[in-house]
């Protein structure tokens, strides 16, 4: 029994914060910190100072362009940079794509893609979710009918997460509408977003941001050699995917920031004459979650040391995902009641980095509402802690 | 990192489980827990031959480990068997006695399971505040004079040795009180999980110098050092209760049918068993936390242990509750041995200061942590 890392990994960790100190851009974190708007340009800056280190792709390995790294050094690596405020590494191609291709993909997809996704020539997004299609995946309906050697995609996909900054996006689609079972008949296809026929519409959220998006398909020609994988078994590829990220699925590094930024806010937030850090019922709320969250940092690493050893526990990462989003949905719920009042006044613009404006209220008040609002998504996506709570249940009750 | 026992340790683990569950099976238990002394001599003096009374004292006391680690392994056992033997009183006494040193006689016949102590460190003003003392002595010509009481101390009656603190003019102190001592009464009460306490009452004891203990030490130290290892044997003591209570109720919930199916086919009882499954887990790494911590400095070490009693706490009275209704009628009963443990669960939060005292600890030690870095 030992809580420690390897003085290897302890050497590892240093050197990511030396890399971090030197080349994570200041301006960068600085919008991260203070949950400012991230434009594209500043996510593509972010990706190719990875890539050029080698350290983008952090769960590939080393003969396809990954670090080779053991799950400890990519835990050291998501919790320090999360730490620093570098912003999230965008998912769909390096952590959710990338994986399914070397594990299912052709050669040629291989060689053709995943050099892509590294260099930042293509941005994926991910075409999963349907109006109808949501929680119940495997009930997808968008048709991909055989035409020679095409596919005729018909069909609409949603919540498609920074599909407008997107030129390819990866699709499960109907390929067999008469399969005995719903799970059956479902086949991976990627498509490149520039074909004739796509349109993309934003949905606002209730921030007011555009972060998500419908995608129509209408009689869009996709080559057959963009399937993935086998036709009709498409859905081994994408529980495959959505299963694979799990060192970081916690955000325990991500929490462990938000808590030091709640924490300097209720320090300078007063109330009663004394700062609302010292208020008995406000520091108990905070104690709660700090201590929630120590529980959790030594849950995830249990998590990933019986990983190392060759589990792939589901159900653990299913707890990893709830409580971890549990975590950052307390945290930013305390950092909105922190503000009191200035929690309410809005000014949209204010979110930008470059935004002169006088402030309203302290000078860290403007997207703390927002961005609570925002983060209510952390226990609907990824599979809803609904979703996650049956997964536990099934694995543990076998029934 | 690395969360597997050592070798010795998981040795220790399995003769210890080994036994328990040849010789002291659910049956086995409540005759012992509602037995007169709420205890078993027999098993004790079991216990000790295979070495688990050793295992909570280092080597330098006499011990065969004594780290924070050896005590999770030996309580988590104890926990799943449910054991009610003076383990606790013996674990608090005795870490006083290893690190006031100077006692180690009486060590070496606690380890060996011929004379019982027990530790007599709270009282009925002070709640969960071991340092909270109404206690007096008084020093006179060739020893102290002692008048006061203690409450709900566990297995009182049984002890050979009670180890207690008063209040001394200059501080805080440790005595040896033989319970047999004139103007020593005990009240004796079962306790409501099965085993026995008692409360302590002392008018004008009389005791040599030497019953003194510790003087070259701070006794706040002393005591705050011997709790912090009794949580951590309480935390372990939980989760291994916890587990037991976690495998009947997914028994349950596979085998117990209504309206059909087996009811663990319920989405309403399937999401509450996977928050209780998330939080015996959490509850595990609190635990592991403290555990790690017992060997560090005092400010980490006091925050672990708060961390974890709080925890285990909120867990653990999560965990008897659910259990309990999960299993509908049947739970309510005093046949089964589920209730049993949910009790035991309930009453942990008793000891050593419950969920709430140690949350509000929690953050003093905070406040002291920030102001010793500013």
């Amino acid at each position: 029994m030992d809580l420690n890392f390897t003085p290897q990994e302890e050497t590892f960790r240093e050197e990511v914060q030396h890399f971090l100190a030197e080349r994570l851009p200041p301006r960068t974190a600085d919008k991260v910190r203070t949950n400012k708007r991230l434009t594209r340009d500043d996510l593509v800056e972010w990706h190719a100072i990875l890539n050029e280190r080698g350290w983008l792709a952090g769960h590939w390995p080393v003969e396809h362009g990954g670090p080779g790294w053991s799950v400890a050094e990519r835990y050291i690596f998501d919790y320090e940079t999360a730490r620093a405020h570098a912003p999230r590494i965008i998912a769909f191609g390096v952590n959710m794509l990338g994986p399914v291709l070397i594990k299912y993909g052709s050669e040629a997809q291989q060689k053709y893609y995943l050099p892509r996704i590294l260099d930042g020539s293509d941005w994926w997004c991910q075409g999963y979710s349907e109006p109808g299609a949501g929680s119940d995946l495997a009930s997808l309906r968008m048709s991909a009918v055989r035409d020679g050697d095409h596919y005729v995609l018909n069909g609409q996909k949603t919540w498609t997460t920074l599909g407008h900054y997107a030129n390819r996006i990866f699709c499960l689609v109907r390929t067999d509408p008469a399969a005995a079972k719903k799970q059956q008949g479902i086949s991976f296809i990627l498509v490149d977003m520039n074909s004739p026929g796509i349109e993309i519409r934003p949905i606002i959220t209730l921030d007011g941001e555009h972060e998500v998006n419908e995608v129509f398909f209408t009689d869009v020609r996709v080559p057959v050699e963009n399937r993935v994988g086998e036709e009709n078994h498409g859905w081994t590829y994408a529980k495959y995917l959505l299963t694979y990220e799990r060192t970081n699925i916690a955000g325990i590094g991500g929490s462990v920031a938000a808590l030091d930024w709640l924490r300097r806010i209720a320090n300078q937030q007063m109330q009663d004459g004394r700062p609302l850090a010292r208020d008995p019922y406000f520091a108990a709320r905070m104690a709660r979650v700090e201590i929630d969250l120590e529980n959790m940092k030594t849950t995830n690493l249990r998590v990933l040391a019986a990983a190392s050893h060759g589990g792939a526990p589901e159900a653990e990462s299913s707890m990893l995902k709830i409580r971890g989003t549990e975590i950052r949905q307390e945290l930013t719920s305390l950092t909105r009641r922190a503000l009191g009042p200035y929690a309410q006044p809005f000014v949209p613009e204010a979110l930008d980095a470059d935004y002169n404006g006088e402030p309203i209220g302290p000078d860290y008040a403007a997207p703390v509402a927002a961005e609570y609002f925002n983060n209510r998504k952390l226990s609907i996506f990824g599979g809803s802690n609904e979703i996650q709570r049956s997964i536990i249940a099934k694995t543990m009750l076998g029934l | 990192m690395d969360f597997d026992l050592t070798d010795d340790r998981r040795m220790l683990a399995d003769t210890l489980g080994r036994y328990l569950g040849d010789r002291y099976g659910f049956s086995e238990r409540t005759r012992i827990a509602g037995s007169e002394e709420g205890f078993s001599r027999t098993s004790w003096q079991d216990l000790a031959g295979l070495g688990v009374i050793g295992a909570l004292f280092g080597e330098a006391a006499g011990g065969y480990g004594g780290a924070g680690f050896d005590l999770h392994t030996v309580f988590e056992q104890l926990g799943r068997s449910l054991v009610v033997e003076p383990f606790l009183g013996t674990l608090l006494a005795g870490k006083v006695l290893e690190a006031a040193g100077g006692q180690q006689a009486l060590l070496d016949e606690v380890i060996a399971g011929t004379r019982l102590v027990t530790a007599a460190l709270y009282e009925a003003e002070g709640r969960y505040d071991p340092l909270h003392v109404g206690t007096r002595a008084t020093a006179r010509e060739g020893g102290y004079v002692l008048t006061g009481g203690k409450a709900v101390v566990p297995q009182l009656a049984a002890a050979d040795v009670i180890l207690l603190s008063a209040k001394l003019e200059d501080g805080l102190a440790l005595f040896l009180l033989p319970r047999s001592a004139p103007g020593v009464t005990i009240r004796e009460y079962g306790f409501v999980e099965g085993g026995r306490g008692g409360e302590l009452l002392l008018q004008d004891v009389v005791l040599d110098a030497d019953a003194r203990i510790g003087a070259g030490h701070s006794a706040q130290e002393l005591i705050e050092h011997a709790v912090a290892a009794g949580i951590v044997a309480l935390a372990s003591e939980a989760v291994g209760i916890m587990e037991f209570a976690r495998d009947a109720t997914l028994d349950y919930l596979r085998t117990r049918t209504q309206f059909g199916v087996p009811i663990g086919k319920f989405q309403a009882l399937q999401h509450r068993m996977a928050t209780v499954l998330l939080e015996i887990e959490q509850a595990r790494s609190a635990t592991i936390n403290a555990a790690a911590s017992l060997g560090g400095d005092r400010l980490s070490r006091e925050r672990a242990v708060s961390a974890a009693k709080f925890t285990i706490g909120r867990v653990g009275t999560l965990v008897a509750e659910e259990a309990i209704q999960m299993h509908g009628g049947i739970g309510m009963t005093w046949e089964l041995p589920l209730p049993h443990y949910a009790k035991r669960l309930t009453m942990i939060d008793h000891q050593l200061g419950d969920e709430d005292y140690h949350l509000v600890r929690y953050i003093r030690l905070g406040e002291a942590a920030g102001a010793e870095a500013a």
